[in-house]
């Protein structure tokens, strides 16, 4: 359904982006917590105390979400972990963004028969199990923050190609293209001066549901203990250590979910209606 | 056309993963202690090693014409083919089980959204399928876990902990759920933008019932874009049955690639990635194939 947005009823538009406004503060709660939270409490996320082992959470008490099987504490590990998954979630969307940007303003300005070759190189990719091609890249070499971030970016990219593709097109029909050109000035020149930074507003916009999938890769690797490791620890990570105690400690596994779940509707919703604003043209 | 147009990508996926393993610091026998140099080279004779690598290549590819995918390197007895031979069968029953019930859900709740849309049924149910899309499948299955099973004690926990057909309820569950939901807002999206189309309003002018419209009118061409949906609906489903199948304990294929994984057993890795590639390219070629049949506007190019 395209209507454009002047066309929605006033009350919907205000009420989609109070729901962007909820989002938008309710995950820089979330990093400016990860951050500054472990300065507030006394407790570092890899001392072990075995006589404080399953603590429950207390509000009262020194460890707020309870400690794990080691005695480390919860909270400060929670915090470690949201900081470790939206560290490596932004940066491997860069990752991609860059790749992306690049193939798709290609392809879009080149046209013709590289653009169908390269599109159709793009369709072939996105039905491929991906997540089978890192996992033999983790096996094969030594596990590293860097080679999450590529192998995250190698993903995410197809999106912004598309989407990048698609305005590139539109955009190259535009008179100061055509003035460039006159002027002498290379297809590179053109795509990099003259279009790419037409291209921003949307690709920023594109980047808030970019991160998303990159958080969910990473703790997806991390969960399968491929990703990041001991002591430092991820989102995923959490997960997986709680599914080790699901019968005895049900908050080691609550926790890090809740918190999971919370940043990632909260980026999808936020990624949607920023979408909704700045194109309204497009579809779910 | 779109036959020879798969075996390239087919060729392509399998040397990309070859070439990965082969680029490797270090060949899977080096250990702690050297191997004297006879033996060394005996082994390497004995897996082909030495000899080139495109020699190698096409050795592989060979192999894998048969349905042989070499030996493991950590299962001393198996073959790579031996093992996923005997694995495979349950996770495509769990996969085709939760795309089954994919479709059947996901499409009622999306058209049940689109005939009446803006109600609250409408934002219900595309509020449940917002969160079934954001929340990943290895933070539901434990959850679930948690609730059917610790608590309630409805379900098995695990794989092992039933006989019956009971223990594959949830992981079937939890493996269809992110499908239900992006299949919902896809048949959503595509339903509403059908049904205020040209031709559904000249079958409304005619006086036709709204139910007939949509029986003969309005859902062929609705359900088309969901076709487009299934080649990475496939791909996302064999991803998801890697966490379903560890967190319950199933004995499937996902769970020897991830044993494999953390035992950097190449062979197996390699292998089973090789597998599930040709699986997909194979059905996104069915697909896009039953696109063509079933879509005149294509058939006609």
């Amino acid at each position: 359904m395209s209507l454009a947005p002047t066309l929605l009823p006033v009350r919907q538009q205000v009420r989609g982006s109070r729901l962007v406004w909820i989002c938008a503060s309710l995950l820089a709660f979330i990093a400016i917590a990860s951050v500054a939270g472990p300065f507030l409490v006394d407790n570092d996320y890899r001392s072990t105390d075995f006589d404080n082992i399953f603590l429950p959470p207390t509000i009262t008490g020194q460890h707020f979400f309870g400690t794990d099987d080691l005695g480390r504490d919860l909270f400060v590990r929670t915090l470690l972990g949201v900081r470790i998954t939206l560290f490596v979630a932004v940066i491997a969307s860069f990752v991609s963004l860059f790749i992306g940007v690049i193939y798709g303003a290609i392809a879009g300005y080149l046209g013709g028969k590289v653009d169908a070759l390269m599109m159709r190189l793009v369709d072939a990719m996105y039905a491929l199990p991906f997540i089978f091609f890192v996992i033999l890249l983790m096996v094969v070499f030594e596990r590293s923050l860097l080679l999450i971030f590529i192998a995250i970016g190698a993903i995410n990219w197809l999106d912004m190609a598309r989407i990048v593709r698609g305005q590139t097109l539109s955009l190259k029909q535009r008179s100061f293209v055509d003035a460039a050109k006159l002027i002498g000035v290379s297809s590179f020149g053109i795509v990099w001066r003259h279009i790419t930074p037409n291209l921003l507003g949307l690709v920023i916009v594109y980047m808030t549901l970019t991160i998303p999938q990159a958080i969910l890769v990473e703790s997806f690797l991390s969960f399968l203990g491929l990703g990041v490791q001991e002591p430092q620890t991820s989102l995923g990570a959490l997960v997986y250590g709680g599914t080790n105690h699901v019968q005895s400690a049900t908050w080691l596994i609550v926790i890090p979910a809740t918190v999971l779940a919370v940043i990632l509707v909260c980026f999808n919703f936020l990624g949607d209606g920023l979408r909704e604003l700045a194109d309204p043209k497009s579809k779910t | 056309m779109r036959i020879l147009g798969a075996i390239p990508t087919l060729l392509l996926v399998i040397a990309v993963a070859f070439l990965m393993v082969r680029a490797a610091p270090g060949g899977p026998f080096d250990s702690e202690r050297a191997l004297p140099p006879d033996v060394e080279q005996n082994i390497e004779k004995a897996y082909h090693l030495d000899e080139p690598l495109p020699a190698q290549f096409v050795r592989y590819l060979a192999g894998i014409a048969v349905g042989d995918f070499g030996p493991s390197f950590r299962y001393r007895d198996y073959t790579v083919s031996e093992i996923i031979r005997q694995a495979f069968p349950l996770s495509m029953r769990l996969g085709a089980m939760a795309m089954l019930l994919a479709l059947i859900v996901g499409v009622s709740a999306g058209m049940a959204a689109a005939l009446h849309k803006n109600s609250m049924l409408d934002r219900l149910i595309s509020a449940v399928a917002m969160l079934g899309i954001s929340v990943p499948i290895f933070v539901v299955a434990p959850l679930m876990v948690l609730v059917f099973a610790v608590s309630l004690d409805w379900l098995p926990a695990s794989y092992a902990g039933s006989a019956g057909a009971d223990r594959l309820i949830m992981p079937i569950i939890a493996l269809a759920l992110p499908q239900i939901a992006y299949i919902a807002r896809l048949t959503r999206a595509s339903m509403i933008e059908i049904m205020a189309s040209d031709f559904v309003r000249t079958a409304r002018a005619q006086g036709l019932r709204t139910a007939s419209i949509i029986r003969y009118h309005a859902i062929k061409p609705a359900m088309l874009p969901l076709l487009s949906y299934m080649g990475p609906a496939i791909a996302a489903v064999l991803t998801g049955s890697i966490v379903v199948e560890q967190v319950f304990g199933i004995p499937g294929v996902g769970q020897f690639f991830i044993s494999g994984a953390l035992n950097r057993d190449y062979t197996l890795v390699l292998g089973i990635t090789v597998f599930y590639a040709v699986i997909v390219i194979v059905l996104n070629l069915v697909v896009d194939l039953l696109y063509g049949f079933l879509d005149p506007r294509i058939r006609s190019r």
